[in-house]
C-alpha cells in the first residue's frame, strides 16, 4: 500500500476539520443556549438575553453555516490529498 | 362550499399527486427499491430527508410544545437539528461509501459478524415501530378532524395511500412523493405564520418577528413581543416564557436527542440516494436547510399563538374583566367540538377567567375578585398549529392546506420508517442470513411483501396502540443514540474495534437503556409494573428516562472499548474495509451491488 501515508495526513486534516467543528457545534448549543446563559445575560436581543436568541434560533443557524463549511472544506481536502472521486 | 368540501378537495389532490409521481417512480431492481438507484441530486435529497424527518410531532406538535414551556424546551429545537452536525460529519459520508443498502448491513459487514448484524436489525425494528405507530395514529387524527371521518377510517385510509406508493416504488417513490410531501407542508406551515406574524408585529418573516416590537393596534404596542408575552403571563401566574430551570438536565436532553437523531436509520438511509459521497456531505446540509424553515418558524409560531388566546382570554387586559361567554370568537367554538379547547364558567359569571390556578398567589387574588379556579378548562397544545388559521382570520383554503401538511407529515415519516423497517427484514434478515442464495428478482419481491407486512403491521399497531407508543422520545431516541450511534461511530473510526467489542456494546446499551425505562415505564411499558415511580426523587443521579440516551452510549462505548482490548484485532481485510470508507475515492464503483 504505497498511498498509506497520504491517507494518515489525509484523516489527521478530517479529524482536525470535525474536531473544530464539533467545539463549536457544542459551545453555541450547550454553551451559549444553555449552561453559559447568565453569562451573556447581559447581551439584550428582541425584549430577552442572547442565550434565549441561541437556544431557539441562534444554533440551528450556526449549525447551517458548521455543515456547509464542513462539506466545503473536506471537498478540499479530498483534493489536495487526491483520494476525491473520479 | 363548506369547509369539509374543500378539505377533501384539496387532500384528495395532494394524494393524486403522490398516486402521479408513484406510478412515474416505479422501482425495477432491488438498488432502486432500497437506495433510489442512487440517482438522487443532493439537493432534492435534503427536501426529502427533511418531510421524512419532520413528522406529525414536528409540524403538529412542536410549536405547542415550546409555546407551553417556553424556553425551557428549547430543547427539541436544538437537538432535532443539532443531530444533523454529527450525522454529516461522523456518519452519512462514510456509510454512502460503503456502498450498501441498510445500516445493520454495514454493522454486519464491518464487525464480520450475523450476530452483530441481528442485534443491530432488533434496535432497528424497536425504533422503527416505536416511530411509525405514532405517524399512523397522526394521520388518523388529522383525518378525522378535518375530513369528518373517524379516527379509524382515517387510519386506514393513510395506510392504503403509503401501501401504493411505498410498495410499488420502494425508496424511489418514496423519495419523490417526500420531496411533494415537504412542498405542501412547509407551506402550510409558514402561510398562517407568515399572516400571525404580520398582524402582530409588521414583520413578514416569523423568526424575526418574534425578536420585534409589537405593533400599532396589538396589546403592548411599541414594546417586545417576548417583553408582552412574559408580563401576560407572569400577570395570569404562569412561569415566564423566556426563563427556565436546571440547566444541566436541558443539556443532557439536548444531548440525547442529538446523538439520537444522528443514529436514526430511517434518516441515515436516505444519505445512500446521492451519486457520490461529496453529495452526501453537501445534501445534509441542504436537508437542515429546508428542516430549518420549519424549525426557525415554530417558536415563533408557538409564542405568537399562545400571546394570541391570552389576549382573547383578557381582552380589556389581565386586569380588566376577562372574555365574555357570548364574546368568544368562532373558532372556539369550532375547536370545543374536537376536545382540544374546552371552557366551563365555574363561577357563573358568564365571563371565562383563563390563569394558573396552582399558583399560590393567584389562588389569594382569585378569592378577592369571585373567581373559581381556571375556566379554559382543556387547553391541547396541538390547537395552536391546527387553529393557527382561524385564530388569523385566514381563508377556508389555508385550513385546508393545514389538514394536507398534517397528513403529509405523517405520511412522509411513516413511509420513510416503513422502508427502514422491510430492507432490514428483506435485505439484513433473508438475503444475508436465512437465504443468500436468493436471486435479485426473488429479493425485489422479498421486499415488497415485507414492505406489505410492515405497513399492515403499522396499521394494526397505530389501532390497538401498545403502551410503547407513547414513548417515542425516550425509547425510540434513546435506543438510537445508546445502541446504533456508537457502534456506527466506532465502526468508521476506530480500525480496532472488533466484532465482539462491538456486539456487547450494542447490547449493553440496548439492555441498560432498556433496563432504566422499564424500571420507571413499567416493564415491557405496562402500567402498574414499574418497579419505581416514575418521579424526579427516584430517578438515578436526577436522571429522568427521556434523557437516558447519552448514559446508555456511554455505556456502549466503554463495553465496547474493554471488549476489543481483551480480544483479538479485526482480520486484516476489514481493517483494509475501515480504510477504504475512510476515502471517498471509489464511491462509484461501489455503487453496483
Amino acid at each position: 500500500m504505497a498511498e498509506k501515508p497520504n491517507n494518515n495526513a489525509y484523516w489527521a486534516a478530517n479529524i482536525r476539520l470535525v474536531t473544530i467543528c464539533l467545539v463549536i457545534w457544542a459551545l453555541v448549543s450547550y454553551g451559549f443556549a444553555i449552561l453559559l446563559r447568565p453569562m451573556l445575560s447581559g447581551i439584550a436581543v428582541g425584549g430577552t438575553d442572547l442565550g434565549f436568541w441561541f437556544a431557539q434560533q441562534g444554533s440551528i443557524l450556526v449549525f447551517l453555516v458548521l455543515i456547509f463549511f464542513y462539506a466545503w472544506r473536506m471537498n478540499k481536502i479530498d483534493k489536495e490529498h487526491g483520494v476525491e472521486e473520479e | 362550499m363548506d369547509q369539509t368540501t374543500l378539505n377533501i378537495i384539496v387532500v384528495g389532490l395532494s394524494f393524486a399527486l403522490y398516486f402521479g409521481i408513484a406510478i412515474w417512480a416505479r422501482a425495477g431492481s432491488t438498488s432502486e427499491f432500497y437506495a433510489a438507484g442512487r440517482g438522487v441530486n443532493p439537493v432534492v435529497n435534503g427536501m426529502a430527508t427533511a418531510a421524512d424527518w419532520m413528522s406529525a410531532a414536528s409540524f403538529i406538535s412542536m410549536a405547542g410544545l415550546i409555546a407551553f414551556v417556553g424556553y425551557q424546551n428549547s430543547t427539541f429545537l436544538m437537538g432535532w437539528t443539532g443531530g444533523y452536525v454529527l450525522m454529516a460529519m461522523l456518519l452519512a459520508p462514510y456509510l454512502r461509501k460503503f456502498g450498501k443498502f441498510t445500516v445493520p448491513e454495514f454493522i454486519g459487514d464491518r464487525y464480520y459478524s450475523n450476530t452483530a448484524r441481528v442485534v443491530a436489525v432488533i434496535s432497528l425494528i424497536i425504533i422503527s415501530v416505536t416511530y411509525v405507530i405514532g405517524q399512523m395514529t397522526g394521520a388518523g387524527v388529522a383525518f378525522s378532524r378535518f375530513l369528518e371521518v373517524s379516527s379509524t377510517n382515517g387510519l386506514l385510509i393513510a395506510s392504503a395511500v403509503v401501501f401504493v406508493y411505498a410498495v410499488l416504488g420502494g425508496m424511489k417513490g418514496i423519495t419523490y412523493t417526500q420531496v411533494a410531501q415537504y412542498c405542501v407542508l412547509i407551506v402550510a406551515y409558514t402561510i398562517p405564520a407568515i399572516f400571525i406574524s404580520l398582524q402582530l408585529t409588521g414583520n413578514p418573516i416569523p423568526g424575526l418577528g418574534l425578536f420585534s416590537d409589537m405593533s400599532a393596534g396589538n396589546t403592548g404596542q411599541g414594546t417586545p413581543l417576548l417583553v408582552t408575552l412574559d408580563g401576560l403571563l407572569t400577570d395570569l401566574g404562569f412561569s415566564a416564557y423566556t426563563t427556565g430551570s436546571s440547566p444541566w438536565l436541558m443539556a443532557l436532553f439536548t444531548l440525547s436527542l442529538m446523538i439520537g437523531t444522528a443514529g436514526l436509520p430511517h434518516v441515515i438511509i436516505r444519505f445512500f440516494t446521492v451519486p457520490k459521497v461529496a453529495d452526501a456531505r453537501w445534501s445534509a446540509g441542504w436537508a437542515l436547510v429546508f428542516i430549518a424553515l420549519l424549525y426557525l418558524t415554530a417558536p415563533a409560531v408557538g409564542a405568537m399563538a399562545r400571546l394570541n388566546i391570552t389576549t382573547t382570554m383578557w381582552p380589556e387586559g389581565v386586569q380588566g374583566e376577562a372574555v365574555a361567554v357570548e364574546d368568544l370568537p368562532n373558532w372556539f367554538e369550532t375547536w370545543q367540538v374536537t376536545g382540544l379547547l374546552g371552557v366551563e364558567d365555574k363561577n357563573g359569571d358568564g365571563r371565562i377567567q383563563y390563569y394558573n390556578d396552582s399558583s399560590e398567589e393567584m389562588q389569594a387574588l382569585a378569592a378577592e375578585r369571585g373567581w373559581e379556579g381556571n375556566e379554559l378548562v382543556t387547553f391541547n397544545r396541538d390547537i395552536l398549529v391546527l387553529a393557527n388559521p382561524e385564530i388569523a382570520q385566514l381563508p377556508g383554503w389555508v385550513i385546508a392546506l393545514i389538514a394536507a401538511g398534517g397528513i403529509a407529515a405523517a405520511l412522509s415519516t411513516a413511509a420513510g420508517l416503513l422502508l427502514a423497517i422491510s430492507s432490514a427484514i428483506s435485505h439484513d434478515l433473508i438475503k444475508s442470513v436465512i437465504n443468500p442464495g436468493i436471486s435479485e428478482k426473488g429479493e425485489l419481491v422479498a421486499a415488497r411483501i415485507s414492505m406489505a407486512g410492515a405497513i399492515v403491521l403499522a396499521t394494526w399497531l397505530g389501532l390497538n396502540p401498545p403502551g410503547f407508543a407513547a414513548q417515542t422520545v425516550a425509547l425510540a431516541f434513546g435506543l438510537a443514540a445508546a445502541s446504533l450511534f456508537p457502534t456506527l461511530m466506532m465502526g468508521i473510526f476506530s480500525k480496532r474495534m472488533n466484532s465482539a467489542g462491538a456486539t456487547a456494546g450494542m447490547l449493553a446499551g440496548l439492555i441498560l437503556t432498556c433496563l432504566y425505562l422499564f424500571t420507571y415505564l413499567g416493564w415491557f411499558f405496562i402500567p402498574g409494573t414499574n418497579m419505581l415511580e416514575n418521579t424526579a426523587s427516584n430517578y438515578l443521579f436526577g436522571i429522568p428516562p427521556t434523557h437516558f440516551g447519552p448514559i446508555g452510549a456511554v455505556a456502549n462505548f466503554l463495553v465496547a472499548y474493554l471488549v476489543s482490548r481483551v480480544t483479538a484485532e479485526p482480520p486484516q481485510h476489514i481493517q483494509e474495509l475501515v480504510e477504504s470508507v475512510r476515502i471517498p475515492r471509489g464511491a462509484g464503483a461501489a455503487t453496483d451491488h
